[in-house]
């Protein structure tokens, strides 16, 4: 057997690294979202839910939340509709060039987010590669004005960003049906597209709920995209925190608010995690 | 046809005998069917891997038809071949006035019982049974009562409304099963079922599914590697090896008269003998007997059950005698098996019934119409 300083010496480490990264910082954020901040610019460790009351009753803050929600489902959605056809693809239909596809899938992610935020900002701006390009065709006369820093600019970079989040579970999920499956259903007399609809999606369900959550949790918290390409009107709820964090210096409301995403976000993983389950057979 | 040996003919030490080549009885020959599935010259291979050579193979209508042969042996990708999931590199699949192969596996009106059984986890057992008709489209009203039938006959109804992961490997076997048959095809496919099993109930499963096919009368397509299985179940069996066809026959004939020496080891233990034929008289080291094959080079099988322990005192002129001394006994129930090393290195096993005591000294005898002739099988590629 290991000695009691062998499981000490293990056993630590990990558990020192929960305690300061993880314990102290959410115990910390708690608090604060409690406290709030006198006028003169201090933070009072005063015990009340006002904060929580003003994110209620100003509009701002729970419009915002609703639209970083909205931004979300919709990236979810696109996400999955480009996720699940590609990945269906690599597993079912691509051969001997399924491993060469899969990198080419993985390899952006290799790339930094600010580099792919960016590189959207120059192909969508009212001189960008597409007005120029739609403006050489005399498709428009004047460039697109919707293109940048509009909801619009927010969803289709988010949906680049975090579509191999989505492909990924989806990929894995199809790997693992057994192709006897398939054909044992060509054998029953299922047609190609009858075995999609009655094996193949059924069984893929559990990934694309994994995937669907990636996406939406992902990007519901962000606030890069936004920043960047957002404008006044794509503006989502994690740069209202970053902002009150910042310069409008009020920790207690951006705690709260931080708060109100983690068990937002906590009971979304804990519903998926519930609905996978329900939806696996192994 | 009756013809004598004189001792002396090649070797030294031979026993003389008298024999006559009887032919074995034929095995009683299936009705004559009409041919429902015909292979033709179908070859498959995997780049420069040869898997199939030619296979050219009858099944009629209503038989029990097992492709036996060791992993390997390609076996399994002729099965998939005339299921369709596989293409093969050359000839045909008929089915009567089809041509199979040019089908997509869903229009051939041919069902498979895979090894694995791949019931789909998601449905229960009645919808998995459920699913070749659902998908064909039948009326609700005929799917209930098909699927009703089709569970009762596998001895399954009381689980119609179970997972598949809820129910034994037996029970998924059985539901497989129905699940193939519901769709009344012509030809069923079954890719080495049994191999999951334990041994009980597979020698079980082995005789209600051989009662079930005699009962439905579906012509069934069996893979299997038990060459017990195949003499148990089948009409015909067609032994595969390498993928060429090494013979295929009844049961009966192919134990009796196999065509190869790899057919004859295979099926059933055997000694093989090698031997010369000169004018007349066979001799195999120091054993001779007569014969009327053409004179050259030949190779016996000899069924061990074939060999006779003899008193000393005994004397039977017609049989070949060999003095021996018992290597080896290994106890088998009623039978043993007892090695024997004879005058002359020849080693033979001899099956006998079980006897109390440790043996010695033996005489041996056999009938030389016992001694099969057979080809000498292809060396292994």
């Amino acid at each position: 057997m290991f000695s009691r300083a062998y499981k000490a010496a293990v056993t630590l480490p990990p558990v020192l690294w929960v305690v300061i990264f993880l314990v102290t910082p959410y115990a910390l954020m708690f608090c604060y979202s409690f406290w709030s901040v006198s006028a003169a610019q201090t933070i009072v460790h005063s015990w009340n839910l006002a904060n929580y009351g003003v994110l209620l009753h100003v509009d701002v803050y729970w419009q915002t939340l609703l639209r970083s929600m909205w931004i979300a489902a919709r990236v979810t959605i696109f996400s999955l509709l480009l996720g699940y056809p590609l990945a269906y693809f690599l597993s079912f239909r691509a051969g001997g060039k399924k491993d060469l596809l899969y990198q080419l899938v993985i390899i952006p992610l290799w790339v930094s987010y600010l580099v792919r935020a960016y590189a959207w900002k120059t192909i969508l701006g009212s001189d960008g590669v597409l007005n120029t390009l739609l403006q050489y065709a005399h498709v428009t006369k004047h460039p697109l004005e919707f293109l940048l820093y509009s909801p619009f600019a927010v969803v289709l970079t988010l949906t680049h960003i975090y579509t191999p989040f989505a492909f990924l579970p989806i990929y894995a999920a199809l790997e693992h049906i057994p192709r006897s499956l398939v054909e044992a259903s060509h054998d029953l007399g299922a047609s190609p597209a009858q075995t999609f609809w009655k094996v193949i999606l059924p069984l893929s369900i559990p990934g694309a709920i994994a995937g669907a959550t990636f996406a939406f949790v992902l990007s519901l918290g962000d606030f890069l995209a936004p920043l960047l390409l957002g404008g006044p009107s794509g503006i989502m709820i994690s740069n209202i925190v970053v902002s009150l964090f910042g310069a409008a210096y009020n920790w207690p409301l951006g705690a709260a608010i931080s708060l109100c995403m983690l068990m937002l976000v906590v009971s979304l993983l804990f519903f998926s995690e519930r609905l996978e389950k329900k939806w696996s057979f192994s | 046809m009756g013809h004598f040996v004189t001792a002396g003919g090649c070797s030294n030490s031979a026993k003389s005998m008298i024999t006559s080549e009887i032919p074995m009885a034929s095995a009683p020959e299936l009705k004559s069917r009409t041919t429902l599935l015909s292979v033709r010259k179908v070859a498959k291979q995997f780049g420069k891997n040869v898997v199939l050579k030619e296979i050219s193979l009858e099944v009629a209508e209503g038989e029990f038809l097992t492709i036996l042969g060791e992993s390997g042996s390609g076996k399994t990708t002729l099965l998939r071949i005339i299921a369709g999931f596989e293409k093969a590199s050359a000839g045909e699949v008929w089915m009567g006035e089809d041509r199979l192969d040019l089908q997509p596996p869903y229009r051939r009106r041919v069902n498979t019982v895979f090894q694995n059984y791949a019931l789909f986890p998601h449905l229960t057992v009645e919808q998995n049974v459920a699913y070749g008709l659902r998908v064909a489209k039948r009326p609700e009203s005929e799917i209930a009562s098909r699927i009703a039938e089709a569970l009762e006959k596998v001895k399954m109804s009381a689980h119609a409304k179970s997972k598949p992961s809820k129910i034994s490997g037996g029970q998924q076997q059985r539901v497989a099963l129905a699940r193939a048959l519901v769709n009344r095809p012509r030809l069923l496919l079954l890719d080495e079922p049994l191999s999951a099993l334990d041994a009980n109930l597979r020698r079980q499963m082995q005789v209600e599914l051989k009662a079930l096919q005699r009962e439905v009368g579906i012509s069934f397509i069996f893979v299997t590697h038990d060459q017990e299985e195949a003499m148990v179940m089948s009409d015909r069996i067609a032994l595969l090896r390498s993928g060429e066809l090494e013979q295929v026959a009844t049961p009966r004939e192919i134990y009796g008269r196999p065509a190869t020496a790899y057919a004859a080891q295979f099926i059933g233990h055997t000694n093989l003998l090698k031997g010369d034929v000169k004018s007349g008289v066979v001799c195999c080291g120091d054993l001779t007997w007569t014969s009327d094959r053409p004179d050259g080079p030949v190779l016996f099988s000899l069924r061990p059950e074939n060999i006779r322990l003899l008193s000393q005192t005994a004397s039977l002129p017609t049989l070949v005698r060999v003095q021996g001394k018992v290597v080896a006994q290994a106890f088998h129930g009623a039978t043993e098996l007892i090695r024997v090393q004879c005058a002359g290195g020849l080693v033979l096993v001899v099956r006998a019934p079980a006897s109390t005591s440790p043996l010695d000294e033996v005489l041996l005898a056999f009938s030389p119409i016992d001694a099969i002739p057979v080809t000498k099988s292809a060396e292994r590629i």
